[in-house]
């Protein structure tokens, strides 16, 4: 296996595009990394998408956004592990140019969530779960991870206000992020009022649905010849697997993908959990931020809403999180997300994240979830 | 319409029919092919009593298409007293009065519908379990 490198990085801000299609937001994203990149071909494209076929009744993405930023003729196919999609196409490129099979891979990330109706859109979502034992009875994305959060405040002994530390970073930080969504800080005032989704989760404990592309351009560590000072080292890339169904868990209070996938990308790196300078966390929910930090081994069981109430989880904190706004703030197109999590761990090891800097960032985490933690994409970048 | 999937899932939906380990007696809700325990093929039906409590509940009232009609609604996960959990809505009862650990039984109801032309698609919700019965 040879060392991979993250040379170009490009983004769309995240919105609802109404005047731009799938296509034309991918090939955006994916001009600006390979113009980043200083390169004019790539040997393949992996596309991270979940739902271009259900909502805009447009599949084989490879094909198409190959030809259109270019690119015809290349190897390009799309990457689907539902939210987790674009951190599953970062690792297909990962596996790409690490196998020694090609020299420039280009990684993107794109999603239209917005051109239907909400109802269609939630159902589309519901997809990422159990069909015939979940989606069936009418339990939305959001509910499911209402049922783990009712649960666990039950189990630990919390209050909604307990999470309300998780909305409030990830909108500061978006403040200062011009891709993010809703780039404005809130107040634990307006956590309290935010209109209930399925309690206890309000729309302040969810990501937005949104459009957007993100995308990557790698190339071989070796092959850069000490002129591309500001590539980013890709020091592990680790999937996992949960049962998909929250009722087929052994314990569903415990991501046990994220447990895995994290133990795994923590012994390829050679690094400790302490070690990380911060950690693009799959925030689609408060709950989620929660139960992965935990099970990523940056907070005991029980105590990970103790460590952004704590103060812990801020740009100067001890485990920095949703650096750039995260899922919450910045957007969730989900399929784009994961890639736009490995371009903002870039941008802060490159020391380009603006007011979000994080000081002395030297190692970097970004988590891609698929339905409720049943699949965990874990890369860990080194600068 | 999905007409022979919703066929193929009676025993399931009816009967909350699951299975049983042959090997190591794990019970499983909704049947599996392969046991999570001892990796046994030899799995047999079994049918669940249908009783069990409250693990976890919430309110839907943003719905996803095609189950509109019963906004709000509650879906819970019960955990059965055989051991598995399953995930189902809660019915016949005041949202109030929902609570985590409270006993509930299995009912049969209508889930949704494929439009007015289309399948009515029946099965398993859960309602509390009232005093004495």
């Amino acid at each position: 296996m040879q060392s991979v490198s993250v040379v170009g990085i490009g983004q769309t801000k995240v919105k609802e595009h109404w005047d731009r299609s799938l296509r034309e937001l991918a090939v955006q994203a994916i001009l600006g990394a390979m113009q980043d990149a200083r390169v004019d071909h790539a040997d393949a494209l992996y596309v991270g998408n979940m739902l271009s076929g259900e909502l805009t009744a447009q599949e084989n993405l490879g094909a198409l956004i190959a030809d259109a930023v270019g690119l015809r003729g290349i190897e390009a196919l799309k990457v689907e592990a539902a939210c987790g999609s674009g951190g599953a196409a970062l690792r297909a490129g990962y596996l790409a140019i690490a196998s020694g099979e090609y020299d420039v891979v280009i990684v993107a990330g794109a999603e239209k969530l917005t051109e239907s109706s909400n109802c269609y859109a939630t159902a589309s979502l519901a997809m990422a779960a159990d069909a015939d034992y979940e989606a069936i009875h009418g339990i939305s994305f959001v509910a499911l991870n209402a049922l783990l959060m009712r649960r666990y405040m039950h189990e630990y002994d919390l209050v909604p206000e307990d999470f309300a530390a998780f909305s409030i970073n990830a909108h500061a930080n978006a403040a200062h992020n011009p891709y993010a969504m809703f780039p404005a800080p809130i107040t634990l005032a307006q956590y309290q009022r935010a209109r209930p989704v399925s309690e206890p989760i309000s729309v302040m404990d969810s990501a937005p649905m949104g459009d957007g592309a993100a995308a990557l351009v790698l190339m071989p560590t070796e092959r850069l010849n000490g002129n591309r000072n500001r590539a980013v080292k890709i020091a592990a890339s680790a999937v996992a697997t949960d049962a998909l169904a929250l009722h087929a868990r052994r314990d569903p209070l415990w991501f046990g993908a994220v447990e895995l996938s994290a133990k795994k990308a923590y012994a390829q790196a050679g690094v400790t959990p302490q070690e990380i300078d911060l950690f693009e966390v799959h925030d689609a929910f408060s709950i989620m931020s929660v139960m992965s930090l935990e099970a990523a081994g940056l907070a005991e069981r029980g105590r990970g809403a103790y460590l952004a109430r704590e103060g812990e989880i801020g740009i100067q904190g001890r485990v920095p999180i949703s650096t750039m706004g995260g899922l919450k703030a910045r957007g969730h197109p989900v399929g784009a997300t994961g890639v736009y999590q490995a371009v903002e761990v870039v941008q802060q090891l490159r020391g380009e994240a603006g007011k979000n800097q994080v000081p002395n960032a030297h190692i970097g985490m970004a988590q891609s979830l698929g339905g409720v933690a049943a699949n965990a994409v874990t890369h860990i970048f080194v600068n | 319409m999905d007409l022979a999937r919703h066929w193929r899932l009676k025993d399931q939906r009816y009967r909350l029919e699951g299975t049983v380990c042959a090997e190591c007696g794990a019970k499983f809700f909704p049947p599996r092919q392969v046991c999570t325990e001892c990796k046994s093929t030899n799995l047999k039906p079994h049918e669940f009593a249908g009783r069990g409590e409250l693990y976890s509940f919430t309110t839907v009232s943003a719905p996803p298409s095609g189950h509109e009609e019963f906004v709000p609604y509650i879906v819970g996960m019960v955990k059965l007293d055989e051991g598995p959990l399953v995930e189902a809505q809660i019915t016949d009862v005041n949202p109030a009065d929902v609570k985590i650990g409270q006993r509930v039984e299995m009912v049969t109801r209508k889930l949704r519908a494929y439009g007015d032309d289309g399948v009515i698609v029946y099965g398993y919700k859960f309602r509390p379990i009232v005093n004495g019965s």
